[in-house]
């Protein structure tokens, strides 16, 4: 399997051109390998949920709580489904192509990265001024609920670990398509110099062979990458255990139970 | 590597089978591993060039099955392997479609025409010399235009259609045929497909890396001319930088239905501007109706040219497209008013 594709410059020097489209069929077998296994796992593993009587417990403790708290305002989830509108477009546009699927795939690509570009800088914005900016980044202080997390996993009898506004596995995912996001924006910006759109005067020396190769290698290994990180986000928004956090991001709340028996009420205090 | 040692081909097997059926269980045998040749022309630049380095060579010169012309539902049919000296001959040819046997009599020189094949001609890879010339570009499987930069000679290349790629097709029947309304007649996985010609030639938008919806292990077997255009006004003309064994800068083909004074329906295709074959949809459907006259022809001209993009040095072919459909839609007769 290659990795990389290189090519003789005009000037005899070997530069990079862009991966190898064998990434783009690991990353699906990869993705669709994950989700036969974890969902094998989840099938016939030890796993542990906390108990019933636990949050039978805790909701009689909290009965002064609403019955519905809001987990997602609608502008959050106005973003978060442009953002998935903007990066299936964008994953479609890239790789139907590679599989085949003929059509004049560049403009609609561009315009959904432009699309996507300007949802994430408007994220970037609304999180930071009118979010809890550091309640979705990950630290020191989560190894301990990522060593509980594991070893329920695993079937250990451990107390299950509770975190604020968001699970561990959401923060990880969080931060994995910031990673490869600002890898894809920062690199296909760069590209967009080599195509005619009406953004930018088209200049396709604006960068070396050598350093546009380099450019191009990262767009193929972030795309590549969101394959993976698609198919396995929208495995766990399927799964039955989870679908209170996706039916949450349709319509913006979760139920008091699902707050109690999920989330630590000190780390995220829900409005009363 | 780029393009320097010549005449020194690299090493391939070589196949010469003598029938479809066994050019086709070559071609599944080997898959994108083979390299099909019909006349040769445009194989042996690349062969000798070492730009293209296939592991297996199918010749088809002895694929007889493939030659010939032949009557077919009013029509005609031609095989791909027809030289272009035989289109230009052929009595069925230039009794009924005159055009296509002037458009093969202009390709190249008489050598060249006498060796090579209408499929061949067709199905030719884009003659931009960045591309010929073995380096990287889209073309190529790379991420760069060559062509089309603030300093690239580009005088030959596309004012239409331009997707990163700015090669054209450079041949010269494939207008002809699109405005016949044609059909080729392909080979793939062991069946029989047939596509209009115009849906045979894709655009750099579609397939960066191919003229033609050609796929490796295809065979372009015939060429299909219905006879709704048999016997109608015909036209084509190619302009060149000079006369013999050249390339068009730009030709124009278009079939006319009407009279001298009217035009009942057209279609109009030109090609050296774009990467397939640039058919004049708006241009048609104004004419339709329309009688001949200057101004009718100068406002067709402004359609022809709508939404062209020259390059640097390629401004010229504006003005070209707009006095070649003018004199298309003048045909051979004068002005009516």
């Amino acid at each position: 399997m290659d990795i990389l594709t290189s090519a003789l410059s005009p000037w005899g020097e070997s530069i990079l051109v862009r991966i190898s489209w064998d990434l783009f069929w690991a990353a699906l077998v990869g993705g669709v390998l994950f989700l036969l296994s974890h969902g094998s796992y989840m099938l016939f593993s030890p796993h542990h949920k906390r108990a019933s009587d636990d949050v039978d417990q805790l909701e009689a403790a909290h009965a002064s709580l609403p019955p519905r708290i809001e987990r997602h305002s609608f502008v959050a989830r106005m973003f978060h489904w442009v953002m998935a509108f903007s990066m299936l477009s964008l994953v479609f546009t890239a790789f139907l192509p590679v599989v085949g699927v003929r059509f004049a795939w560049v403009q609609w690509h561009w315009m959904a990265g432009i699309l996507l570009t300007g949802a994430i800088i408007f994220h970037i914005i609304h999180a930071t001024f009118f979010m809890d900016f550091w309640s979705i980044w990950i630290g020191p202080k989560d190894l301990p609920d990522a060593k509980a997390e594991i070893l329920r996993e695993l079937g250990a009898d451990v107390d299950a670990p509770k975190p604020g506004k968001y699970p561990l596995g959401n923060r990880l995912y969080h931060l994995a398509v910031l990673v490869a996001g600002l890898g894809a924006i920062s690199s296909g910006i760069l590209m967009m110099a080599r195509v005619r759109t009406p953004i930018f005067e088209r200049d396709p020396f604006w960068m070396s062979d050598a350093a546009y190769g380099l450019t191009y290698v990262v767009h193929g290994l972030t795309g590549v990458g969101f394959v993976g990180m698609i198919i396995a986000h929208i495995y766990f928004a399927l799964r039955p255990e989870k679908f209170w956090l996706t039916r949450s991001m349709l319509f913006g709340t979760i139920s008091r139970r699902e707050y109690l028996e999920h989330h630590d009420t000190k780390r995220w205090v829900a409005n009363k | 590597m780029p393009a320097s040692i010549r005449d020194v081909m690299p090493a391939f097997e070589l196949f010469q089978p003598a029938s479809v059926a066994d050019t086709l269980g070559l071609l599944e045998r080997h898959g994108s591993d083979a390299w099909i040749m019909a006349g040769g022309l445009d194989t042996f630049d690349w062969l000798k060039d070492r730009i293209q380095k296939p592991k297996v060579v199918i010749d088809l010169s002895n694929v007889s099955e493939l030659r010939g012309i032949k009557e077919r539902d009013g029509g005609i049919e031609i095989g791909a392997l027809t030289t272009l000296t035989t289109i230009t001959r052929d009595p069925l040819v230039t009794g009924k479609y005159r055009m296509l046997a002037e458009a093969a009599g202009l390709v190249a020189s008489p050598q060249i025409r006498n060796q090579g094949t209408l499929g061949g001609n067709l199905a030719q890879d884009a003659r931009c010399w960045y591309y010929r010339a073995g380096w990287p570009c889209y073309r190529a499987g790379g991420n760069i235009c060559y062509a089309d930069t603030p300093t690239s000679l580009n005088r030959e290349h596309a004012i239409f259609e331009a997707d990163r790629c700015v090669a054209v097709n450079p041949s010269d029947t494939a207008p002809t045929l699109i405005a016949l309304d044609a059909q080729f007649v392909i080979m793939r996985e062991g069946r029989e497909q047939v596509v209009s010609a115009q849906d045979f030639f894709v655009g750099p938008g579609i397939d960066i890396t191919r003229l033609t919806m050609l796929q490796p292990g295809d065979l372009l077997t015939a060429i299909r001319i219905p006879g709704t255009w048999a016997g109608k006004e015909l036209f084509f003309e190619k302009v060149r930088d000079r006369q013999v064994w050249d390339f068009a800068l730009v030709n124009i083909a278009a079939a006319i239905d009407g009279s001298a004074s009217t035009i009942t329906r057209t279609r109009m295709v030109v090609n050296g501007v774009a990467a397939r074959p640039h058919r004049l949809e708006a241009v048609e459907a104004f004419l339709a109706g329309k009688s001949r006259t200057p101004e009718v022809a100068e406002q067709a001209a402004d359609l022809a040219v709508a939404g062209a993009e020259p390059l640097r040095h390629n401004a010229y072919k504006v003005p070209l497209v707009r006095n070649l459909v003018k004199r298309a839609i003048r045909g051979g007769a004068e002005w009516t008013s």
